[in-house]
């Protein structure tokens, strides 16, 4: 049963209306198709690209991050010994950016997987139950939503005391209870949306039971909306990890927030040290536009018009320098909508110990 | 006014939460909350008598029940007794962050509020212009949504106060003293506000144009766009009977952006040593000021829950439906 429903994941996210699948081979090689957006290309390279660099930066570092090299009252701009300089204590800069993503990576990927598992929890449960439960899972929710993230961390992170702040697993588990609740309020709606389709009717009148209903009619169907929130949680998660590492609440030795911490305590910004604080920063900015950019990428999947900009401008570069009249939209419209039909979110409907078969969102078919 | 009252019985209910995880994290918290604290005072000595106030304030070896810990709690806050601030020679916390929280207001609300106006009306641009020179602004757009806000103001800092010498490069204002409302006074305050304000502007901007583009590009295949532009009515107007629409998701996604705003505010104020609620929160770090951090936690979850009445009020005057039940 558990490999059925991981086969069943792939299949719901990017099936084309038409084709039958013809088994789990089938919803693997449509799965990969997914990567054709340049914005998901650009974001995943970028993401490839600091996940190997945080597995192998250590063992490439040229220094260990704490070395401390020759005795100078201040910080040394980029040299042939020290690619991106020194700090105040003389410790190499590059070797620093090098250790710092690790741990930051494993505790905002760790984050990200809680929280979703959290939200996918709490939002299907409360979207497929409505009532009374919908009302309470809902509330909790919009409680974590609109309560200000920062300085709830900061008194959770205080009182944990120094060793439990230095402990990843905890850290992330932690910011993943700050940072469920968006992703849980979107799976709601979704799971709402879709409770009373046809499709889910006619699975409850042939006698399915509820659980099985979740997993094998909804869930998959979430794919994308899934996918999306567990990057934006690890998104959150980064900028939370740097944040409480810049305030000096969880271990500052080795991450980039860190960096930014002893940078900011010897007053980088102010005596020009650009050296010290603008590689960890970029380091963060750019792993958090990769995540964006994948983010983006999913959301022009779920929302096939929004890849319309994209579209309309390969059109009209073909036919003129692109002023963007309203009028110069309308064949691209046509374009538009053939396009996201194939896209469209598809139902999988799973017949009794068969294959799953996708079936167009216009069409549902009952098996 | 039936959304008004119901917005307003759950901001209620979430200040109750707020109000009780502050009473429930020092004890719920595995291990002893006093120990943890120790842990993080290194270079203080610790006599018997502070360890005594910190079993005294977090309820370690009191023989009151939780029950009447926390009802003692909950009286305490509603006579607005915070405890006192061991970082500010022992304060009443209520003084110590009113005299920061203008800062703040003023700040982080007027910075606030530009983004939302800006970034809405960038967003609703790119989207009326799609397939034009505006997209190339997404990708920097992507950055500066992904940028930590305090990366933001080391850069603000590092090119228009160090560099180019611009503006001043932090504090609220030159003198220490609080003159007289003048205008030298005013505009000192500004001077010092343009960076830090910029910086928030510049990081949250980013959310609203995205968002704003998204559900702009939605709305402009409605037919009434069509006809719209149909009847031949100027662009301008066109476009403003799209965004008008268009901003309605923007008004009431606002409870889910305040959140991370204010967030990355704080941080701000701290990077540009604002003398704001931020920079009071990493003083309550520093100094392991734990009833400061605790008064702050309630203060500005209070403060973000205004802001979301405020936009609840807005989105009940921007959309009529909202008003017909009542």
């Amino acid at each position: 049963m558990a490999v059925g429903i991981g086969t069943e994941l792939e299949a719901g996210g990017a099936p084309a209306p038409g084709v039958v699948p013809a088994g789990a081979a089938g919803g693997r090689r449509r799965a990969l198709r997914l990567p054709r957006s340049p914005k998901i290309l650009a974001g995943l390279g970028l993401l490839t690209f600091f996940v190997l660099l945080s597995i192998i930066g250590p063992f490439v570092a040229p220094y260990s991050p704490d070395q401390i090299f020759a005795n100078s009252p201040v910080p040394l701009p980029p040299s042939a010994a020290h690619w991106l300089g020194t700090t105040n204590l003389q410790q190499d800069v590059f070797s620093q950016l090098l250790a710092g993503g690790g741990d930051m990576l494993l505790v905002s990927f760790l984050a990200g997987v809680l929280a979703t598992a959290l939200s996918v929890v709490v939002g299907v449960t409360a979207g497929y139950l409505g009532g009374w439960a919908d009302e309470l899972l809902s509330m909790l929710a919009n409680i974590f939503l609109v309560m200000p993230a920062l300085p709830l961390l900061v008194i959770l992170f205080g009182f944990l005391g120094k060793t439990g702040s230095n402990d990843l697993f905890l850290v992330g588990l932690i910011i993943s209870v700050t940072g469920w609740a968006w992703g849980a309020r979107v799976l709601r709606a979704q799971t709402l949306s879709m409770r009373n389709r046809d499709y889910i009717d006619s699975a409850r009148i042939i006698g399915e039971r509820r659980w099985r209903i979740i997993f094998t009619e909804i869930l998959p169907n979430l794919t994308p909306i899934v996918a999306s929130s567990f990057l934006f949680t690890v998104l959150y998660a980064v900028g939370t990890y740097t944040a409480m590492a810049f305030l000096g609440l969880v271990n500052p030795d080795w991450n980039w927030g860190g960096m930014l911490f002893y940078a900011q305590g010897a007053n980088a910004e102010l005596t020009g040290y650009w050296w010290w604080f603008i590689p960890p920063g970029l380091a963060v900015a750019l792993l958090g536009t990769s995540l964006v950019m994948l983010n983006f990428g999913i959301d022009e999947f779920i929302n096939p018009r929004l890849r319309a900009a994209g579209l309309t401008r390969r059109a009209e570069g073909r036919g003129r320098s692109g002023s963007g009249r309203p009028g110069g939209q309308r064949p691209a419209r046509v374009r538009r909508v053939r396009r996201s039909q194939q896209f469209a979110l598809t139902p999988v409907i799973r017949t009794m110990g068969r294959a799953p078969a996708a079936v167009g969102s216009g069409s549902e078919v009952l098996p | 006014m039936r959304m008004i009252a119901r917005r307003l019985f759950f901001y209620l209910v979430t200040a109750a939460v707020a109000i009780s995880l502050d009473f429930l994290i020092p004890r719920l918290i595995p291990g002893n909350p006093v120990d943890a604290i120790l842990s993080r005072m290194q270079g203080v000595t610790v006599t018997p008598a502070i360890i005594h106030s910190l079993d005294l304030q977090f309820g370690v070896g009191t023989n009151a029940s939780l029950w009447s810990q926390y009802t003692h709690y909950w009286n305490n806050v509603l006579h607005g007794n915070l405890g006192v601030s061991s970082g500010n020679a022992f304060a009443p916390v209520t003084e110590v962050i009113r005299a920061a929280l203008p800062y703040t207001l003023g700040l982080v609300g007027l910075a606030t509020v530009i983004s939302f106006l800006a970034g809405t009306a960038v967003g609703a641009l790119v989207a009326w212009k799609r397939g034009s020179w505006l997209d190339n602004l997404l990708p920097a757009v992507t950055f500066f949504q992904a940028a930590p806000y305090f990366f933001l103001a080391f850069l603000a800092i590092d090119v228009f106060a160090i560099t180019l010498g611009w503006f001043p490069s932090g504090l609220a204002h030159q003198s220490f003293d609080f003159p007289a409302w003048n205008w030298t006074y005013i505009s000192d305050l500004l001077d010092h506000a343009v960076l830090p304000a910029l910086t928030i502007v510049v990081a949250s901007a980013a959310g609203w144009i995205v968002g704003m583009r998204n559900v702009m590009l939605t709305t402009m295949d409605e037919d009434y766009v069509l006809i719209a532009a149909a009847k031949g009515l100027r662009k301008s107007r066109v476009i403003w009977y799209a965004a008008r629409n268009a901003i309605l998701p923007s008004v009431s996604g606002f409870a889910l952006a305040i959140g991370f705003i204010v967030s990355g505010s704080l941080l701000t104020e701290i990077v540009f040593s604002y003398p704001g609620l931020g920079t009071l929160l990493l003083q309550a770090v520093s100094n392991n000021d734990y009833e400061l951090m605790q008064g702050l936690f309630l203060i500005i979850t209070f403060a973000v829950l205004a802001a979301n009445l405020i936009a609840d009020f807005v989105y009940v005057f921007l959309d009529p439906r909202t008003r017909q039940e009542a």
